[in-house]
Formats: C-alpha cells, sequence, structure tokens
C-alpha cells in the first residue's frame, strides 16, 4: 500500500519587493519560500493512515520544483515520509498548475500509488486545480476538500466528506484508487522532532528529469499551459484610510469610530 | 466559436446564487452583438430550475437531465464537455465553488480549453480575452491570456458581480448528454454543527481574530476586548480548525456570513479571499494587522498598522475609564 502526497515549495512576498523587468513576476529575491500550508495537512493524513495501518504503508512525497524545493521536501521527511520524488529541468519554469499537474500524474503512473493526496490549493497562487487535473490525466475518480476521510488500507473505496459553502457537510464515497485535496483542519499537523529532522537529512530525495518521465519539454512552461501571464501588477489599493500615530493615539481613534458606528451605546 | 455557455450549479435541488453573479459576469464578454448567454441546467430534474435562471441578460437555458441528484465531478465533466462540443462557445464559466474546485481543472485539462480560476475580471482585448486574478495571496495582480485555445473555461470569483434583477423569458432547449457510470456516489448532507451560544449572522459587531495572535492562550485576551467593547467575537478559519473558538465563530466562505454586521473589526487578519467572502460587504472594516500589506487593507474602510496586542490593551483602557 501506497500513498503518494504531492506538495508545493510556495512563495511569500517580503514586505518590500519589485516586480521583474519583464513585468510578469516578482523578482525571485523578494520571495519567502515555504512548504504550502496545505501540504502540511495532507501529510499528516497520509501519516494517519499509515500509522493505524496493521500493514506497512509507504508514504512518498512529490515535489515539482527545483533544488531549492529540497527544503521543503525535507521537511515532509522528517514528519515522517518514508521518501520523496523530486521533478525538475528548467523547461517547467513558468508552467501552470495543468503544466505541473501532468508530471505529478506521470510520477503517479510510476509509482502506481493507492491514494494521491493534494492540497486544496496552494497559498501563494490559490488556483485550487493541480490535483484534480492530475486525477483527469490518470483518469482516476477525484474529489476536493475533503475535512474527513475514512480510509482502510487495501480496502477499494474509501469515505470522506467534503465541506461546501457555509460549512455544510457533504459524506460521499470514492472507489480507489483516487485523487483526494485536502482542506484546511482536517487533522492537526504534527511537529518534528529534532530527531527526525537530522534522520531526514539521510532519506533519499530522488530527482527525474523530463525525460525520465517521458514527457517532452514542449509539454510543460508556457507551451503546456492553458493560461499565460501577460502582467503582473499591484493593485491599486489605498482604499483604507490608515489610521496613524502612536498605538495610544490610534487606539483612541478607533475608540471613536466604535462608538459612533454603535450609537454611543458601548 | 462564438457566445458565453454557463454552467448552473445546484445543490439539494435548489439553483446556487452563485450562478446568477455569473450572468452579470457574462454581459460584458459578448464579444459581438450577436453573441448568445447561455445557462446549462444540469441536473437530475432541470426544468425545476428553468424559473430560478431566467432573468435578464439570460438568452437561452439550456435544461440537461442527468442521472445524480447531487454534485458528481464525472456526470459535470462530460456533461459540460458534451455541450461544448455540441454548441462551440468561446467562453464558458462556473462559480469559483467548492463544487467547481472538485471538476473544473478535469475538465480543462483532460480537452486543454484555455483556464484560469478565482477570476474576478475577464474582457476582450483586441480580440483576445485578458483575465485578471490574484497572486502572492492577493497581494498582486496577475493578468492572464489564453494564446491559442478557442475554449476558455473561467471560473469566477464570489461576491464581484451583482445579480440581475427582475424576470425574463429567455428560450429554454433541451439536450441529452451521454451517459456516465459515477465513480464517486453521494451519501448525505451534514449540517454544520449547531452554534455555541452565538449567531454571528445577527451579530451588528463583530471582533475577529486571526492566525496574528499566534496561541490560544492569548484567546482570552480578545475575549475580554470584545466584552469590553461590546463586539461578538469571531474569527477566521486557522483559529477554529486549531480549536481556539468553535467553528460556528468562524466568518467565511466556510463558516458564517456576517449578515447583519455594520463594524467590523479585524485584528490579525491578513484577508484570505475566502475570510473576505463572509464579511467583505460590511459597511465599516477596520483592520488591524502588524503587516502593513495585509491583503485586508485593500478592502477595510479604516486600516491600523500596529501590534495587535498592544492596541488590543490600549483599545480596552479606552473603555474601561
Amino acid at each position: 500500500m501506497k500513498i503518494l502526497v504531492a506538495v508545493k515549495q510556495v512563495a511569500a512576498l517580503d514586505e518590500d519587493f519589485e516586480i521583474r523587468a519583464d513585468g510578469k513576476d516578482v523578482e525571485a529575491e523578494f520571495l519567502l519560500r515555504d512548504l504550502n500550508e496545505w501540504d502540511d495537512f495532507s501529510l499528516e493524513e497520509a501519516m494517519r493512515i499509515k500509522e493505524a495501518a496493521t500493514s506497512p504503508v509507504e508514504v512518498v512525497v512529490v515535489c515539482v520544483g527545483p533544488e531549492s524545493a529540497d527544503e521543503s521536501i525535507r521537511k515532509c521527511l522528517a514528519k515522517g515520509a518514508d521518501r520523496a520524488v523530486r521533478v525538475w529541468d528548467d523547461a517547467i519554469e513558468g508552467s501552470d498548475p495543468i503544466a505541473i499537474a501532468q508530471l505529478i500524474a506521470a510520477v503517479a503512473k510510476r509509482e502506481r500509488p493507492d491514494l494521491l493526496f493534494a492540497g486544496v490549493q496552494s497559498s501563494d497562487h490559490s488556483f485550487a486545480s493541480t490535483g484534480i487535473a492530475a486525477a483527469a490525466l490518470l483518469d482516476w475518480p477525484h474529489a476536493a476538500v475533503l475535512t474527513q476521510l475514512t480510509y482502510t488500507p487495501g480496502a477499494r473505496t474509501a469515505r470522506f466528506r467534503r465541506e461546501l459553502e457555509g460549512g455544510l457537510l457533504h459524506e460521499m464515497e470514492i472507489d480507489c484508487p483516487a485523487v483526494l485535496t485536502i482542506q484546511l483542519g482536517i487533522n492537526t499537523p504534527r511537529y518534528a522532532s529534532l530527531r527526525a529532522i537530522k534522520q531526514a537529512a539521510a532519506k533519499p530525495i530522488e530527482v527525474l528529469t523530463l525525460a525520465d518521465l517521458s514527457v517532452p519539454p514542449g509539454a510543460v512552461g508556457e507551451g503546456g499551459s492553458l493560461s499565460r501571464v501577460r502582467r503582473m501588477y499591484v493593485p491599486e489599493r489605498g482604499r483604507a484610510q490608515m489610521i496613524e500615530g502612536s498605538v495610544e493615539e490610534q487606539a483612541l481613534q478607533l475608540a471613536a469610530i466604535i462608538r459612533e458606528a454603535t450609537g454611543g451605546a458601548a | 466559436m462564438s457566445g458565453v455557455l454557463i454552467i448552473a450549479e445546484q445543490r439539494r435541488g435548489e439553483l446556487r446564487p452563485a450562478t446568477l453573479e455569473l450572468v452579470s459576469a457574462a454581459q460584458g464578454a459578448r464579444r459581438a452583438p450577436g453573441d448568445t448567454v447561455a445557462v446549462a441546467l444540469i441536473a437530475e430534474s432541470p426544468e425545476r430550475l428553468v424559473p430560478a435562471v431566467s432573468v435578464p441578460g439570460v438568452d437561452e437555458i439550456v435544461t440537461v437531465q442527468v442521472a445524480a441528484r447531487e454534485f458528481d465531478a464525472d456526470t459535470l465533466e462530460t456533461a459540460v464537455r458534451a455541450l461544448i462540443e455540441a454548441r462551440k462557445p468561446s467562453l464558458v464559466l462556473v462559480p469559483h465553488s467548492i463544487d467547481a474546485f472538485g471538476y473544473a481543472a478535469a475538465l480543462a485539462a483532460r480537452n486543454r480549453y484555455g483556464f484560469a480560476t478565482d477570476v474576478f475580471r475577464f474582457e476582450y482585448a483586441d480580440g483576445a480575452l485578458v483575465a485578471t486574478r490574484g497572486g502572492y495571496g492577493q497581494k498582486v495582480n496577475i493578468e492572464v491570456d489564453f494564446p491559442g485555445k478557442d475554449v476558455v473555461l473561467l471560473a469566477v470569483r464570489g461576491n464581484v458581480y451583482k445579480p440581475p434583477e427582475g424576470t425574463a423569458a429567455p428560450s429554454v432547449t433541451s439536450f441529452t448528454a451521454p451517459d456516465v457510470s459515477s465513480r464517486v456516489r453521494s451519501l448525505e448532507f451534514i449540517e454544520p454543527a449547531a452554534a455555541d451560544d452565538v449567531d454571528m449572522t445577527a451579530a451588528e459587531f463583530i471582533l475577529a481574530i486571526g492566525r496574528g495572535i499566534g496561541e490560544e492562550g492569548n484567546v482570552q485576551q480578545f475575549r475580554e476586548l470584545a466584552d469590553a467593547v461590546g463586539a461578538t467575537l469571531g474569527c477566521s478559519r486557522p483559529i477554529a480548525d486549531a480549536g481556539w473558538l468553535p467553528k460556528s465563530r468562524q466568518i467565511g466562505q466556510s463558516g458564517k456570513t456576517a449578515t447583519a454586521c455594520k463594524l467590523y473589526v479585524a485584528m490579525g487578519i491578513s484577508g484570505a479571499i475566502q475570510h473576505l467572502a463572509g464579511m467583505k460587504h460590511v459597511s465599516t472594516i477596520v483592520a488591524v494587522n502588524a503587516d502593513a500589506n495585509a491583503s485586508i487593507f485593500g478592502i477595510a474602510r479604516y486600516g491600523i498598522v500596529a501590534d495587535i496586542f498592544e492596541l488590543g490593551d490600549a483599545l480596552k483602557e479606552q473603555f474601561q475609564s
């Protein structure tokens, strides 16, 4: 039994940042990298199945990204993943989530897992597309936004709840192998122990190229994507009227806003 | 390739309101005066939904009867693909909803349609469709286009377009979609857990806390602050997920909508789009955040860049003297 967990190293903007000269992204030096928050939860969900199982379950992490993504992959290994696969080639630069999904699907074909987990979305670009697109390319059943999962290794089906608008839950059953996208809050992700962090350094990260996966370079990057970035820009903000001054002065003004809005009752 | 096709969303026999927002969104995407806006109703009893989408701006309603009563990704993907092949629209719109999360990317990936999600603006510029979405936690906007794509599928952000008012009488046609053997089965719906002691939808003044409070032990300070200023304490998703406050106090897409709220003070909330969905309509929003770039300042009326603990203490003093 094997669970493949797709993870992403996401980027957040530094306090000050500059848009690249071509206007299509932020200069790389202003990006702070980390493991996508959602992926912590999907890895934890895989670990829970592994630890509850009576037969061996292998948890394999797959990540599409350059060598710098190893830092995020090591976090997953420290939390208990058995091994990791990282896919990279310079041609992948500029890929949209669908092009990335092709690579994850190609790794899934090699690994033949019983379940493939992905986060509902990534915290940087929030497409909410990669996992479900990978499912389509594998022609596997799929479900999105899970907040509960019941699966016994070896079972032909899994039961789950997906979380809908307003908190309504939808209980469903899915045929396996399947792709499931995991929502925040499905579990409480663990912290890695110092010992596990040290041990993770010795766990293998297999690096695969496009050629290893028999994916032509034209299938990734801009050419393999379903959208193309024309321009990135900082939107006009400043709708908020900023309240300046010392904390006491700010509090005084906020108190006045509260008193006015609540009719002075408070 | 012409015209706009809207895929209506239904749940438990009712039209989801986001569908009507798409009707308004589609109006600016008629490339030529003759371009039509059609709404596809894919449901077990689609004719029952016809009145709900008989609104100005809809030229045609297409009913597609399917076996699945509730959301089924394979059913929707198969039906929409068949509709696209038969009708050849240039643009297909779905809401950026939980249901669409479950099938839109599959539909686009398999058929290589142009595709973008969480789009909040789109228009034709020199004949080419340009869509705008957020990036890096909504701190930047990204314009994307779809070179060489005859069909583009867009998942449109909710609460951006106002639904049309009034009624109309569009033509109604029916369409037969191929049969599907589903691989996912709907079992039941479970209502969200009952509120602890509070109805966030009725609260007029909400003080909401987010990730910025750091740890569970700090909740009490803001509970006291909310009491002191006369607010109902609410929260963003991470606080409810961690169990620091009950789920019934969560404001946002998968929580409560601050329906009656007139004053919303957000402390340590960065402004994830899912949270904004529950509160951005509030007339007076005050955002307090240590990060001057927090995207919540983009929708707030007033902004305060400060340490939320210090500001909280100072504010509480204002209400104690």
